[in-house]
C-alpha cells in the first residue's frame, strides 16, 4: 500500500515538474521583446528550444573564430543578437539589451545567471560594421545612434 | 673606379626611391576612393599576408594629431570619461592610449623628428611570450592583439612591451562601439583596425586621417606582397625598426629616424 | 640529547584573540580596499600606464620570495638540527598564500582566475610560476607531514630534498619574471634570478627569526645563545650576499655606456628612487643590520637581533620598491642618443621618470597579504604542535662537526 502511494506521489511530482517547465517555457516566450525584429521572425538562427539551452555555447565558439581567425561572416555573433533583439523606446532610442526589462537582461535576471558580455560589448547597435547606418535609417534612429565609423562620410 | 660606381648606384637608388614615392602618393588617394563595398570575412585569416605600416617621419608634421584623433574616434577611445573624483593629471597617466605623437631630438646634431608611435606588431612579440593565459596573441596575418575574453588583467604584457604600446582599462566604460568591444580590467592596444581588416577595407583610421590632412606620412599594406605599395616603398627607401637591437622584426617601420 | 617536544602556543586566550582580532581587522580593511578597487576600476590606485605594477606587487613579491626563504630553515636542518623545521614549513605556506592573494586581488579581472588555471601559455614564465607556486604548497604540506607524523618519517629526507630544489626553482622563477624582460633596462639581467634566491634566503630567515623570537618570548620558552648565534650569523652571511649581488648588478650596468643614464639616474638623481636604493635597500636593509649582527656586544642581545631582523625586512620592502617600481619608472629608451622633447604619453620627456604615487587602497591590499600570512601562522602554532618547547642549548647540543650519520638520518 505504502509503495503504491509512494509511486503515485513520485509520478505526480514528475508530472508537476514537467508541467511547470512547460508553463515556464510559455512564460519565457515573452522575453522576445515586442517591436524588435526578432518578434517578427518564426525562430532565431536555430530552433528556439536549442537557442534557449545552447546560445552561450554558440556565442563562445563564434567568439573564438572571430577573435582569433577573423571570421565575421557569422551565424552566432553577439552583434547579431543585439541587432535583432533590440527594441526602441517611443522616442526611437534603442534600449540596452541587458537592461532588466529587455531580452537578454530579463531572462538572465530570471535565471539568475550573471551576464557580463556587455561589460565590454555594445548593448545597442552602435556602428555595426556592415549596415549600421542603413539599419538605423530604416528604424528612424539615425540621429540618436552615434555612428563612430570613419570612412562612411567619405 | 669602384667609388664612382657606388656613387652612381646610390644616386640611382635615390632617384628610384623618389620616383616610387611620388607614384605611390599619386596612386594612394585613388586607392582609398575606390574602397570596395565591405564584405565580411568568411575564411580564417592566413599567414599569406602580413599587415604593416610604414611611417615616413619626413612627412609627419609637428603639431598635427590627426592620426591620434582618428584612432580615438575609430576605436571608441574618445568614449572613455574621467571618473568623478579623479584628478586630471593622474587620469592623463591612466587613460588608454593606442597611438601617440612623440617629438625627439638628436643629442648630437639637434635634429628634431616627430612621429606617431603605436603597437609595432612584432613578428616575435614579447607581450605574447609573457602572457600567462595566451590572451595576448598574434593573428596569422601578423596583427598582435588581445583576446579580452582570456585577459585577466595581470599587466605582465605591459611590463614586457618595449614600446609602452599597451594600455590597461582603469575605469568602467559605457556606450562601446559594436566593432570595438572594450571594458574595465583588460589590456588593449592598436590592432591595425582589425575590424576593418575583416571587412576588407583598404586602410586604417590613422592612415586615412593622415591622407585627409594631405600628409601621407603613414602607409598601410601587406608586407608579404612584393607589389603592394608598402613593400615597394620599403624596397625603395631606407627604413628601420624602433629598438632594432631586440630583433623583433616589427610590422611597423620608420624612415627618417 | 633530549627528545624534542613540540607544544601548541600557550599564550593567554585574551592575548591570542586580540592578536587574531587585530589581524582580522587588517584583513577586513584590505578586503574592503579590494572590493573598492575592483568595483571602481584601477584608477583609484596610483598604478598607471608607465608604472603598471605598484605597491601590491612590492608586498606580493616580497611575501612570495620570503616564503621560499623561510623554508630554507627546514631544508638546512643539518645546521639547526630539526626542531625549527615545522615552523619553517608553516611560515612558508602562510606567506605564499598571503603573497598570492595580493597578486590575485590586484588583477584587473580577478573573477577570471579560473581562466588562469585552465588556459596556459607555456612560453610565459608567469604560467610556469602558477605551477611552481601550487606545487610548492603541496610539497611543503607533504614535508610538514613527514616531519610531524611517524608514518611520514621515512619520506622526510627525500621530500625535504624535493622541497629544497623546488624552492630554488620557485625563487629563480620569480626572479625571472623580471629578469626575462628585455624591454626595460633595469631588468633584462640574468643575475636577477640568483639575486632573488639570495634575497629570499635573507628575508625568509629574518621573518622566521622575528616570529620565532616573538612567539618564544610571549610563551616564555627558552632559546639558547648557541642557536641564536647560528641564526644571526647565517642572516649576516645572507645580507652580505645580497650586497655582493647588488654590487655585481650595478658594476655590470656601469661598464656599458648604454646603461649610463639609468645608473646615473638611479644612483644619484632619481629622487625617491635614489633614496629608496641607498637609504632603504643598502643602509637600512644591508649595512645597519650587518653592523648589529657582527657587533661584539649588541649581537648577543635578543632585542638587538630582533631589530636587525626588522631592518632587513624593511630594507627588503625598499629593495622590492627599487626592483619593481623604480625599474619601471625609468623611461624605456626607444631612441638611443635622442632626447624626447614632447610626448602625450609620458615617454620620459627630457628624461622624466614615470609618475607614481601609491594610494591607500593599494597599500591596504599589501598589508592584507601580510595579515593573512600572520593569521595562518598564529592559528597554526596555536592549534597544532609546531613550536618546540625549548631551544635551549641542552636541546641542541650537537655541533655540525659532531653530527653523526645516525642523527643526520633521524627524522624530526
Amino acid at each position: 500500500m505504502a509503495t503504491v502511494l509512494k509511486t503515485c506521489l513520485v509520478a505526480a511530482g514528475l508530472v508537476w515538474a514537467l508541467a511547470a517547465q512547460t508553463v515556464q517555457a510559455e512564460e519565457m516566450k515573452r522575453y522576445v521583446v515586442e517591436g524588435s525584429r526578432a518578434a517578427t521572425l518564426p525562430s532565431c538562427v536555430e530552433p528556439t528550444e536549442l537557442m534557449r539551452r545552447q546560445h552561450m555555447e554558440f556565442i563562445k565558439h563564434q567568439r573564438i573564430a572571430t577573435v582569433h581567425e577573423g571570421i565575421r561572416k557569422e551565424k552566432y555573433g553577439l552583434s547579431g543578437c543585439v541587432d535583432c533583439h533590440i527594441s526602441y523606446s517611443a522616442e526611437r532610442i534603442p534600449q540596452p539589451i541587458n537592461q532588466a526589462d529587455q531580452f537578454c537582461g530579463a531572462c538572465h535576471a530570471f535565471a539568475a545567471v550573471n551576464l557580463n558580455c556587455f561589460d565590454c560589448h555594445a548593448s545597442v547597435p552602435n556602428g555595426t560594421p556592415l549596415d549600421a547606418a542603413a539599419a538605423h535609417e530604416a528604424a528612424g534612429v539615425a540621429a540618436q545612434v552615434q555612428s563612430h565609423r570613419d570612412g562612411e562620410d567619405h | 673606379m669602384k667609388d664612382d660606381n657606388d656613387a652612381i648606384n646610390s644616386e640611382r637608388r635615390t632617384f628610384l626611391g623618389v620616383a616610387a614615392g611620388i607614384t605611390a602618393a599619386a596612386v594612394a588617394p585613388g586607392v582609398i576612393l575606390h574602397t570596395v563595398a565591405a564584405a565580411p570575412r568568411a575564411e580564417p585569416v592566413t599567414s599569406d599576408v602580413r599587415w604593416g605600416l610604414l611611417i615616413d617621419t619626413a612627412k609627419c608634421v609637428d603639431g598635427c594629431s590627426a592620426c591620434v584623433d582618428a584612432c580615438n574616434h575609430e576605436n571608441g577611445l574618445n568614449l572613455q570619461v574621467m571618473p568623478a573624483g579623479e584628478s586630471p593629471q593622474k587620469w592623463e597617466t591612466q587613460k588608454a592610449v593606442w597611438i601617440r605623437k612623440i617629438k625627439l631630438q638628436d643629442n648630437q646634431t639637434g635634429r628634431v623628428t616627430t612621429l606617431p608611435l603605436m603597437c609595432q606588431h612584432c613578428d616575435d612579440p614579447p607581450c605574447v611570450d609573457v602572457c600567462p593565459t595566451g590572451a595576448s596573441f598574434k593573428r596569422a596575418d601578423g596583427i598582435v592583439m588581445v583576446d579580452r575574453h582570456l585577459c585577466i588583467g595581470c599587466r605582465y604584457c605591459m611590463m614586457a612591451c618595449p614600446y609602452k604600446a599597451r594600455s590597461f582599462n582603469h575605469a568602467e566604460m559605457h556606450g562601446q562601439l559594436t566593432s570595438v568591444p572594450r571594458g574595465k580590467g583588460c589590456v588593449e592596444s592598436c590592432n591595425l583596425c582589425v575590424h576593418r581588416r575583416d571587412f576588407e577595407q583598404e586602410s586604417t583610421a590613422c592612415v586615412d586621417a593622415c591622407a585627409a590632412e594631405g600628409h601621407h606620412a603613414i602607409v598601410f599594406g601587406d608586407l608579404k606582397n612584393p607589389n603592394s605599395e608598402i613593400s615597394q616603398l620599403l624596397n625603395a627607401m631606407p627604413s628601420r625598426q624602433i629598438r632594432e637591437d631586440l630583433v623583433l622584426n616589427t610590422g611597423v617601420r620608420y624612415s627618417g629616424v | 640529547m633530549k627528545r624534542i617536544v613540540y607544544r601548541e602556543w600557550r599564550i593567554p586566550p585574551t592575548q591570542f584573540w586580540s592578536l587574531l582580532g587585530a589581524l582580522a581587522a587588517v584583513v577586513g580593511m584590505s578586503t574592503l580596499a579590494f572590493g573598492y578597487m575592483e568595483h571602481t576600476g584601477h584608477w583609484v590606485s596610483g598604478m598607471n600606464s608607465s608604472v603598471v605594477w605598484g605597491t601590491p606587487h612590492v608586498f606580493a613579491v616580497f611575501l612570495v620570495i620570503a616564503a621560499s626563504g623561510a623554508l630554507n630553515i627546514a631544508s638546512i636542518g643539518t645546521v639547526f638540527h630539526k626542531p625549527l623545521g615545522r615552523l619553517s614549513g608553516l611560515l612558508a605556506v602562510a606567506m605564499l598564500m598571503g603573497g598570492l592573494l595580493v597578486l590575485v586581488m590586484d588583477l584587473g579581472r580577478p573573477e577570471r582566475l579560473i581562466v588562469a588555471m585552465t588556459s596556459y601559455n607555456f612560453s610565459s614564465i608567469f604560467a610556469w610560476n602558477i605551477f611552481l607556486y601550487t606545487g610548492f604548497m603541496v610539497i611543503v604540506i607533504a614535508y610538514l607531514w613527514t616531519m610531524a607524523d611517524r608514518q611520514g618519517a621515512p619520506f622526510n629526507y627525500s621530500v625535504g630534498v624535493v622541497a629544497f630544489l623546488w624552492r630554488l626553482a620557485l625563487t629563480t622563477g620569480t626572479g625571472s619574471i623580471f629578469g626575462f624582460l628585455v624591454s626595460r633596462q633595469a631588468y633584462d639581467a640574468a643575475v636577477l634570478a640568483p639575486m632573488f634566491v639570495l634575497l629570499s634566503f635573507a628575508y625568509g630567515l629574518a621573518i622566521f627569526m622575528m616570529v620565532l623570537l616573538y612567539s618564544f618570548g610571549e610563551d616564555n620558552r627558552p632559546i639558547g645563545p648557541k642557536i641564536l648565534r647560528r641564526l644571526k650569523n647565517l642572516l649576516g652571511v645572507f645580507v652580505a650576499g645580497i650586497l655582493y649581488f647588488v654590487l655585481i648588478y650595478h658594476l655590470t650596468n656601469l661598464y656599458g655606456a648604454k646603461n649610463d643614464s639609468f645608473e646615473n639616474w638611479l644612483l644619484f638623481n632619481g629622487g625617491i628612487h635614489t633614496f629608496m636604493f641607498w637609504i632603504g635597500w643598502i643602509l637600512i636593509g644591508g649595512l645597519l643590520p650587518l653592523g648589529i649582527i657582527y657587533h661584539p656586544e649588541l649581537s648577543k642581545e635578543r632585542n638587538w637581533i630582533m631589530a636587525a631582523c626588522t631592518l632587513v625586512v624593511l630594507g627588503g620592502l625598499a629593495a622590492m620598491y627599487v626592483i619593481i617600481i623604480s625599474s619601471q619608472a625609468f623611461p624605456i629608451q626607444m631612441f638611443p642618443s635622442h632626447t624626447i622633447i614632447e610626448s602625450s604619453f609620458f615617454d620620459g620627456v627630457n628624461g622624466q621618470p614615470g609618475p607614481y604615487t601609491p594610494t591607500i587602497p593599494e597599500v591596504l591590499l599589501g598589508f592584507g597579504g601580510v595579515a593573512v600570512a600572520l593569521i595562518i601562522t598564529v592559528v597554526g602554532v596555536r592549534v597544532l604542535q609546531f613550536l618546540p618547547e625549548s631551544l635551549s642549548d641542552d636541546v641542541i647540543p650537537i655541533d655540525e662537526e659532531t653530527l653523526s650519520e645516525d642523527a643526520f638520518a633521524k627524522p624530526a
